[in-house]
C-alpha cells in the first residue's frame, strides 16, 4: 500500500493544531469531507452537533467561557448558510470565532453546483474578514491570519472557505507568517496625552460612573478594572455583555444599566458628570433616546475599535486601545490614589446612589403557593449552586432576569447573546462552555420559546458526554413578545402563545438521553435544584412552570428617555 | 449632504472592491462615483471614491476596519488633482462637422469615431471641464455619453490648473 500524499486537508488539520485548537464543533457534508478524514488521526476533539447553527453557538460558548478562539466547521451550501446566525451573533458580541467551510470545487464555483452558495459573499456582512482559498499552499498562512484576526484588536468571527479540490491537492506545510496583512494594525496602547486628559477629568469629577462593556472581558481586564475603580472611587455599571467583569457584591457595583437595568445603574449614568466608557458601544438598549442620554456628562470613551468612538455619542476624551492596557496606564498614571478609607471623597454622590438602591431595588413577589417566579428560581439556584457556575442564557425575559438577579463574581461566567438577541442560543452555547470547562457546572437558563429552537443539541450533549444542566422556564409563550403586546398593543396577544403542556419537557429530555425534572410549586424549587446538581454524568433538563403573566421590570420603553423608567406594572 | 473625495489604497485581492462597496450599502452611505485600478506598486490598487455622506469620520473609520484596506485619505478640493475620462457621441450631419470639430478643439477633445450621422469624442479633464464640454455640445444633440469615474490624488504644488480650455493631458 502506497502512502497517502499530504494534502490541503492535512495542512488544514496541521494548521489548526499549530494554533493550539483542542476542541472544535461541526457537522460534516460533501464538500468538507476531505477535512473529516485526517480529523480521525488528529488529537483535536470534534464535537458533532446536530445542526450547524448549534455547532456555531457551541463554538461561541466555548470562546465566551474561556476567552479563546472558538472553531466551527461545516460543509458548503446549507452548511454554510446555517452558520450565518452564529457568525452575525459573534460579530455583534465581538466573540473570537474561526469558521471553516467546505466549498464546491474551484472549477464548479459559479455554476450553481450541488450545495453551492456564495459563502464568502454571504459572510461579507457578518464576519470581521473572510477568505476563499484557491491554492492549497496558502492554507498555513490563511489559517494563521484567521486566528490572528479573530483574536486581536476587536475580536470577531473570521470565515475560511475551502473548495473541495483545494483540500485534495498535494501540498506541504511550512511555518506561517502574518506578512499577508499589511493593512491590519490594531492600536493597543492608549495615547499618553489622552490618558492624561482622562485622568484630569476623572479626578475633578463629582459624579463619575464607569460604564463597562464586554470589551473589558475580551481584553481580560477585570483585575485592572477593579484596581482602577477602587483607586478613583467611582461606581461601576456593567452592561449585558460585561456581567462578571466586576464583582456584583462590591460596594462600587451598581449592576446593569439600560432598558431592563437597575434603577440605580441607569439613573447614575443619567446624572453623571463624567462618564467613563470602557469597551462599550452606547448600544440603543443602554442609551434609550440618545439625545436624552447622560445629558450633563463629559464622555471618556476607551475602545479598541476606533469606529466605535464617536459613532453614537461624541467623546470628549477618545482613547483608542485595549481596555486592559488602557486601564493599566490609567492606574499607573493616577496622581492621587485613594481607597475605601477615603469615603468622604464624592460623599454626596454615594449617598444619592445608596438612597436609590434602597428605595428603588429590583423586586418581585413570590407568593408561597405559586406560581413560581423565574426571578425566585434564579435566586434560589445561586444560593444552592454557589458562585462557581457558568450561566448561559437564551433571549427574552428570562435572560434579563438572569442578568438582573444573578450576582456575578467572575468574568467569562456569563454566556449570552447580547447584540443580535438570538433565541435558542443558550443550549448550544452551554454545551460549548461545558466542553471547554468540563470541571465546572454549566447551566443553560432558557425559555420555552428558546428551548424549542435548539433543543436537538441535547442529543449532542448526551452522545458527546457533555453534561450540561438546562432550566426551561415555561411560561407558555414568548414572554417578552407577550409583554410588549400587553404594554404597547392593547393586550392583543398575537402569535406569542405556546401551549405549556406540548411538548412534555421531561419526557422529551428523557428521549434524548437526559434526566427530565419538573417543578410547578415554589416548594419544589429547592428539590429540583438539589436533584439537578447531584447528577454529574448526564445532561439534565429542569422544566420550571412559571407565572405566565409576569413582566420584566424595570423597563425603559423602546425609544424613550432613560429618565422615564417604569418600575412596575403599577407605574403604567 | 456634501460630496467628499476619498483616496483609498487597498490590497489587490479578489473581492476587495465588493467589500468596499458592500460596506457602503451596509452602513447606508451612497457612492456617487468610483474608479479603481492598479498602482505602480505590485499588489496595491487605488480606489477613488466620491461619496455623499454626512459623517465622513465614521465612514473613514469603517473603511479602515476592512482588513484589505491599507490607507484612507480624504482629499480636500483645493489640494486635489482630479481627472475623469468621458466618451461622448454627438449627433452631427456632415455639413455641421466644422462647427462641432471647432468646439471640440477648444476643449482639447479627441475625435475617435465618425459616422454619417455622428462624431464621437474622448475628453479627459476635471468634472467642471467635462460639464462645460457637455453644455457646449448639447445644442447639436448628445446621442450617448459614458464617464470613467473620477480618479484623484493629492496635489503637492500650489500651481493652479487652467480651468477652461485645457484637458488634463494638455497640462502635463
Amino acid at each position: 500500500m502506497t502512502q497517502k500524499p499530504f494534502t490541503g486537508s492535512n495542512s488544514l488539520l496541521r494548521s489548526l493544531e499549530h494554533e493550539g485548537v483542542e476542541t472544535m464543533f461541526g457537522v460534516p457534508g460533501g464538500a468538507i469531507l476531505p477535512a473529516y478524514d485526517p480529523l480521525l488521526d488528529s488529537p483535536i476533539r470534534h464535537v458533532l452537533a446536530r445542526h450547524e447553527q448549534g455547532a456555531g453557538h457551541m463554538a461561541e460558548g466555548f470562546a465566551m467561557a474561556t476567552g479563546r478562539v472558538g472553531v466551527v466547521m461545516a460543509t458548503s451550501g446549507p452548511g454554510a448558510t446555517n452558520l450565518i446566525t452564529p457568525l452575525q451573533n459573534a460579530k455583534m458580541d465581538s466573540t473570537p470565532l474561526v469558521a471553516i467551510t467546505g466549498q464546491v470545487g474551484t472549477t464548479a464555483i459559479g455554476s450553481d453546483a450541488f450545495q453551492e452558495a456564495y459563502t464568502t459573499g454571504l459572510a461579507m456582512h457578518c464576519t470581521k474578514h473572510s477568505y476563499l482559498v484557491t491554492d492549497a499552499d496558502d492554507i498555513p498562512n490563511v489559517i494563521h491570519e484567521a486566528f490572528h484576526l479573530a483574536a486581536t484588536g476587536r475580536p470577531g468571527p473570521v470565515l475560511v472557505d475551502l473548495p473541495k479540490d483545494v483540500l485534495n491537492t498535494p501540498t506541504s506545510w511550512s511555518e506561517p507568517t502574518l506578512a499577508g496583512l499589511p493593512g491590519y494594525k490594531p492600536t493597543a496602547q492608549g495615547h499618553p496625552k489622552q490618558i492624561k486628559a482622562a485622568i484630569d477629568l476623572i479626578e475633578a469629577a463629582e459624579r463619575p460612573v464607569l460604564y463597562v462593556g464586554g470589551g473589558v472581558i475580551n481584553a481580560g481586564g477585570s483585575a485592572e478594572l477593579l484596581e482602577f475603580a477602587e483607586a478613583v472611587n467611582a461606581p461601576v455599571v456593567t452592561t449585558l455583555m460585561a456581567r462578571g467583569a466586576f464583582p456584583d457584591d462590591h460596594r462600587l457595583a451598581l449592576g446593569m444599566p439600560g432598558m431592563h437595568g437597575t434603577y440605580t445603574a441607569t439613573t447614575a449614568i443619567q446624572q453623571s458628570d463624567v462618564l467613563i466608557c470602557l469597551g462599550a458601544r452606547f448600544d440603543d438598549r443602554v442609551t434609550g433616546k440618545v439625545s436624552d442620554f447622560a445629558p450633563q456628562a463629559k464622555v471618556i470613551h476607551v475602545d479598541v475599535d476606533p469606529a466605535e468612538i464617536g459613532k453614537v455619542r461624541n467623546a470628549d476624551v477618545p482613547i483608542v486601545g485595549d481596555a486592559k492596557k488602557v486601564l493599566r496606564s490609567l492606574v499607573d498614571r493616577l496622581l492621587t490614589k485613594r481607597d475605601a478609607a477615603d469615603a468622604p471623597w464624592r460623599k454626596d454622590w454615594f449617598e444619592t446612589l445608596d438612597m436609590w438602591q434602597e428605595t428603588k431595588p429590583l423586586s418581585y413577589v413570590q407568593e408561597p403557593d405559586g406560581p413560581i417566579k423565574t426571578q425566585y428560581f434564579i435566586e434560589r439556584l445561586q444560593k444552592v449552586a454557589g458562585d462557581d457556575v457558568v450561566i448561559a442564557a437564551g433571549v427574552g425575559q428570562h435572560q434579563m432576569w438572569a442578568s438582573q438577579f444573578w450576582s456575578f463574581s467572575q468574568p467569562n461566567s456569563w454566556v449570552n447573546s447580547g447584540g443580535l438577541g438570538t433565541m435558542g442560543f443558550a443550549i448550544p452555547a452551554a454545551i460549548g462552555a461545558k466542553a471547554a470547562r468540563p470541571d465546572d457546572t454549566v447551566f443553560a437558563l432558557d425559555g420555552d420559546g428558546c428551548f424549542q429552537m435548539t433543543f436537538q443539541e441535547l442529543i449532542t450533549a448526551t452522545t458527546e458526554n457533555i453534561p450540561v444542566k438546562v432550566v426551561v422556564f415555561n411560561n407558555g409563550g414568548y414572554g417578552m413578545v407577550k409583554q410588549w403586546q400587553n404594554l404597547f398593543y392593547d393586550g392583543r396577544i398575537s402569535a406569542s402563545h405556546l401551549p405549556p403542556d406540548v411538548p412534555d419537557y421531561p419526557k422529551l429530555a428523557e428521549s434524548m438521553g437526559c434526566v427530565g425534572l419538573r417543578a410547578t410549586h415554589p416548594d419544589e424549587v429547592d428539590v429540583v435544584i438539589d436533584k439537578a446538581l447531584a447528577i454529574e454524568d448526564q445532561a439534565v433538563v429542569v422544566e420550571v412552570v412559571t407565572d405566565a403573566d409576569e413582566m420584566c421590570f424595570p423597563m425603559v420603553p423602546a425609544g424613550g428617555s432613560n429618565d422615564d423608567i417604569v418600575m412596575s406594572r403599577d407605574d403604567l | 449632504m456634501s460630496q467628499h473625495t476619498l483616496s483609498v489604497i487597498v490590497e489587490d485581492k479578489p473581492g476587495v472592491l465588493a467589500r468596499v462597496s458592500a460596506m457602503f450599502s451596509n452602513r447606508g452611505f451612497n457612492i456617487h462615483s468610483l474608479a479603481v485600478g492598479p498602482t505602480h506598486v505590485p499588489g496595491r490598487s487605488h480606489i477613488t471614491l466620491v461619496v455623499d455622506a454626512p459623517a465622513l469620520e465614521q465612514l473613514k473609520k469603517q473603511l479602515h476596519k476592512l482588513v484589505n484596506v491599507i490607507k484612507v485619505q480624504e482629499l480636500q478640493p483645493v489640494e486635489t488633482l482630479e481627472s475623469e475620462v468621458m466618451i461622448t457621441r454627438v449627433s452631427c450631419e456632415p455639413q455641421n462637422r466644422g462647427q462641432v470639430t471647432d468646439t471640440a478643439a477648444l476643449f482639447g477633445a479627441r475625435m475617435i469615431d465618425l459616422s454619417p450621422i455622428s462624431m464621437t469624442f474622448e475628453i479627459a479633464g476635471t468634472p467642471k471641464q467635462l460639464a462645460s464640454f457637455v453644455e457646449h455640445m448639447k445644442p447639436y444633440g448628445i446621442m450617448d455619453l459614458v464617464k470613467s469615474g473620477r480618479v484623484a490624488m493629492k496635489r503637492l504644488s500650489d500651481i493652479e490648473p487652467a480651468v477652461v480650455g485645457a484637458s488634463a493631458r494638455d497640462r502635463t
